[in-house]
């Protein structure tokens, strides 16, 4: 049985960074909105008992639950591909706030470069740059044109940082400051100056000063506690949508919020979205959402996965290349990094914070020359003090057994006293890295879960050896007595905790043969349905994603708005 | 904090505690940072939460019972755990640090029971980077473990896995983290031993709520602060700062 509901104007599917935004512009702007979410409500109460190591970062608390949904991977077309059944390699958010409440903070724009690509990598080194399997593309917007949005994020988010010279420019410094130096990012600092670099502080959603932003919401300054990642910040230090966008959103009276609200297929008739169908993930109890318009803003898996499940689009079919449904699905690489051990130095690794740390602009994008080398774009060099935790951080040298009486020595005496310097680096899209849907494992409703298909690339193994250089030199150049590099991109393993930057499946672009959105995140095939999110990515650039998702679904925002006024039609 | 300090001068008991501070709802959750803050407040006598656990003491520590294993697989799994994480110039092992008797209560719980694992479809031999495709609940593979442990220290060394001198232990295990025995259900070796390692770690350092890192010595023993709410002098000072480690029960004042 199903219960069907009273009409809405807008439908928006999972609030988490993008349907925060989108879910606030629209109830700011005088428009209804239903807001469907699958996990629960959260505020900052919810975080009261935050600082647990194992609850939150090894029992995945505040993630997704994947005894209900989870992805299958392969790691080529001919591999037959099996679920994720715990978690390793990623971490997929649930509840309000989504990944945006568990996030480190590291809030970027992406380079100028990256949205031209494909034609200032044409002409800069020829066509013949870009190897045959790469499905490179131009973005279908420039970097001044996306400005005045990553601005709107910067100040709702209260992002923390400095100017740094080889990036964009910007039209407004950052709404603060950056945060603290620490004495490993002081020491990283002055190796990387001697070399003749630029170093900066990330940018960071952990306020470095207690701050107001433009829609009223006060946040105080971050604690160094050095629970980021995989935890909710019990101060509200961090931005997240739980404590800036959505109670913004919920105060005009506009947002309909309902949780443990699981979006199933969105309906649609005639070439046009009519709604949606969910399913209350308590009772199991089923509903029909119908609306003028339909916004999936439910993370990269879930946003390619309901699109195919709901026969919407045309599915992408890397044999022929046509197709846009889970195209270009891309990572990030992070291979290449030199870990130092220290016998006489200790630090207090034990604070920090998400975003805290310190980087490199000389080899991101195009910021050097690629004539000699054979990949293209590029990496940050950083060393960032997070925090060490004690379960999931145990650096030892190398040779030192995982297990016993050595393990235990050399884990305690290393404790305090290691930092690497690491790379975190751009996935460059492939034909065969991509998403569908999986033939044979489902979810718990019976609908096919989504199968991925990725293995690192020759231009990710190239960039990896380039950049290990690099962080040798730095680490060098810091000095310690153990100096470890990592020289080679391995294999993806869906069982190693790696990150959770996973772009594309969704792409804008310019042309409907090669994207599957306009700039406005809005199907050209389907022109009530509008897709926010970092599946919009045609590629990953060297950079934490969010900046660019929350860039981006102010864009998305205003374009819905447009779509309303005029009635409908294709955005240009 | 005012009515922990009163607790601590009347001496009163565990009860009272608990009816003066209203902590009384939650189980075995907060049975375990009553504990601690039991332990916390009587730092003035020679009461330790290791020593009341061992019956030396005036205070018992209630969470020091078993939900899952029988005495026998405690007494093998307290074996594996100090060979994981031994005691040394350091400090304790992961025995002393009650490690057992966490990974007895999570293999109680939801985690012992892989609730929020995918485990619908088929379960086929996975490819290197697929991850596991165990069939066994991790209560049951954990349990396969202890018992293969003894069957192949017998097979080896004539004796269960407790009767073994540290170094066959060693041996014991390192044949189990290489995959060489094949345990019930043809499930190799070298997972159990993975879920053993891992949550030796977790006994170890999570926090004391969870019945390890008795005290918060693991902690200690890396001078890790526990869950203190923030570090903003620390964080830049250029000298080591040592703090006394906290746990989750210090923010339920």
């Amino acid at each position: 049985m199903v219960t069907k509901l009273d009409k809405a104007q807008v439908v928006v599917v999972g609030m988490g960074w993008a349907g925060g935004i989108v879910s606030a512009e629209l109830t700011k702007a005088g428009i209804n909105v239903v807001g469907l979410e699958r996990g629960k409500d959260r505020t900052t109460a919810d975080y009261t008992m935050a600082h647990d190591e194992l609850r939150y970062q090894h029992r995945t608390e505040l993630m997704q639950d994947l005894s209900k949904e989870t992805i299958t991977y392969r790691s080529s077309l001919k591999q037959k591909a099996l679920p994720m059944r715990h978690y390793g390699t990623f971490i997929v958010g649930d509840g309000v706030g989504g990944a945006g409440s568990h996030w480190n903070g590291q809030t970027y724009r992406f380079l100028p470069y990256d949205f031209e690509i494909r034609s200032q990598t044409v002409d800069r080194y020829g066509e013949g740059k870009i190897p045959g399997w790469m499905t490179l593309q131009d973005w279908g917007i420039t970097y001044d044109e996306l400005e005045p949005y990553y601005e709107k994020f910067e100040y709702m988010a209260g992002i923390s940082g400095e100017e740094v010279e080889l990036w964009g420019k910007r039209a407004k410094p950052y709404p603060t400051g950056p945060l603290v130096k620490t004495p490993i990012m002081k020491t990283f600092e002055e190796a990387a100056t001697s070399l003749g670099y630029k170093p900066f502080v990330i940018p960071a959603a952990n306020l470095s000063e207690s701050y107001t932003n433009p829609d009223g919401i006060q946040r105080g300054a971050c604690q160094y506690c050095a629970y980021c990642e995989n935890f909710g910040c019990e101060y509200g230090a961090k931005g997240d949508p739980a404590v800036t966008v959505i109670p913004v959103a919920k105060q005009t009276g506009k947002l309909d919020l309902r949780t443990h609200a699981n979006v199933l297929e969105i309906t649609s008739a005639n070439g046009k979205a009519t709604g949606v169908l969910y399913v209350d993930m308590l009772t199991g109890e089923k509903f029909e959402q119908p609306a003028d318009v339909v916004v999936i803003t439910s993370y990269v898996f879930n946003n390619a996965r309901l699109l195919l499940n709901s026969n919407l689009g045309t599915p992408y079919d890397p044999k022929t290349g046509k197709g846009t449904i889970g195209k270009n699905y891309c990572y990030q690489v992070t291979g290449g990094t030199t870990q130092l051990f220290f016998e006489d130095k200790e630090f207090n690794l034990y604070g920090g914070a998400g975003a805290l740390g310190i980087e490199i602009a000389e080899y991101m994008g195009d910021n050097f020359d690629h004539s000699d080398v054979n990949f293209i774009h590029g990496a940050g060099i950083r060393s960032t003090q997070y925090g060490d935790r004690p379960i999931a951080t145990n650096r030892v040298p190398k040779g030192t057994p995982n297990w016993g009486a050595e393990f235990k020595k050399q884990s305690i005496k290393y404790a305090n006293s290691n930092f690497p310097v690491k790379t975190q680096g751009a996935s460059m899209p492939h034909r065969e890295n991509y998403l569908d849907l999986d033939p044979e494992y489902k979810d718990a409703w019976g609908y096919p879960l989504l199968r991925m298909t990725y293995e690192y690339t020759d231009n990710d193994r190239e960039l990896v050896k380039f950049m290990a250089t690099k962080t040798r030199e730095i680490g060098e150049k810091i000095g310690a007595d153990i100096i470890e590099t990592s020289e080679e991109q391995g294999n993806f393993s869906v069982n190693k905790d790696t990150n959770t930057h996973n772009t594309g499946g969704v792409i804008m672009g310019s042309d409907p043969e090669t994207s599957a959105l306009n700039k406005y995140q809005q199907m050209w095939e389907v022109e009530n349905v509008f897709v926010v999110g970092a599946s919009s990515f045609p590629h990953n650039s060297c950079f934490n994603p969010t900046g660019t998702v929350g860039a981006l679904s102010y864009l998305a925002a205003e374009g819905i708005q447009n779509y309303i006024k005029n009635g409908g039609g294709l955005l240009v | 904090m005012a009515e922990k300090e009163n607790f601590t001068e009347k001496r009163s008991t565990r009860r009272n505690f608990l009816k003066n501070s209203g902590l009384t709802l939650g189980g075995l959750v907060l049975g375990g940072a009553v504990t601690s803050l039991v332990v916390k407040n009587n730092e003035g006598t020679t009461t330790t939460e290791h020593e009341a656990a061992h019956g030396g003491g005036t205070t018992t520590n209630y969470n020091h019972a078993l939900m899952f294993f029988t005495p026998a697989e405690y007494q093998t799994a307290a074996a594996a755990v100090e060979r994981i994480y031994p005691e040394d110039e350091n400090g304790p092992g992961a025995k002393e640090l009650g490690a057992a008797v966490y990974i007895d209560h999570q293999l109680a719980g939801q985690w012992g029971n892989n609730v929020k694992d995918y485990r619908l479809g088929a379960f086929y031999k996975p490819g290197e980077n697929q991850g596991p495709q165990t069939k066994l609940l991790r209560k049951d593979l954990f349990r396969a473990g202890l018992e293969a442990l003894d069957a192949y220290s017998k097979e080896n060394y004539d004796a269960v896995f407790t009767g073994l001198e540290p170094e066959q232990q060693d041996e014991v295990l390192t044949a189990f983290s290489e995959g060489k025995v094949t345990l019930y259900g043809n499930t190799g070796s070298g997972e159990f031993f993975s879920l053993l390692r891992t949550m030796t770690i977790e006994g170890v350092y999570a926090d004391p709520m969870y019945g390890g890192n008795n005290e918060m010595k693991g902690w200690a023993m890396r001078k890790y602060p526990g869950s203190r709410m923030q570090y903003v002098n620390e964080i830049q000072s250029d000298e080591f700062i040592e703090l006394k480690p906290e746990g989750l029960s210090s923010h339920m004042s």
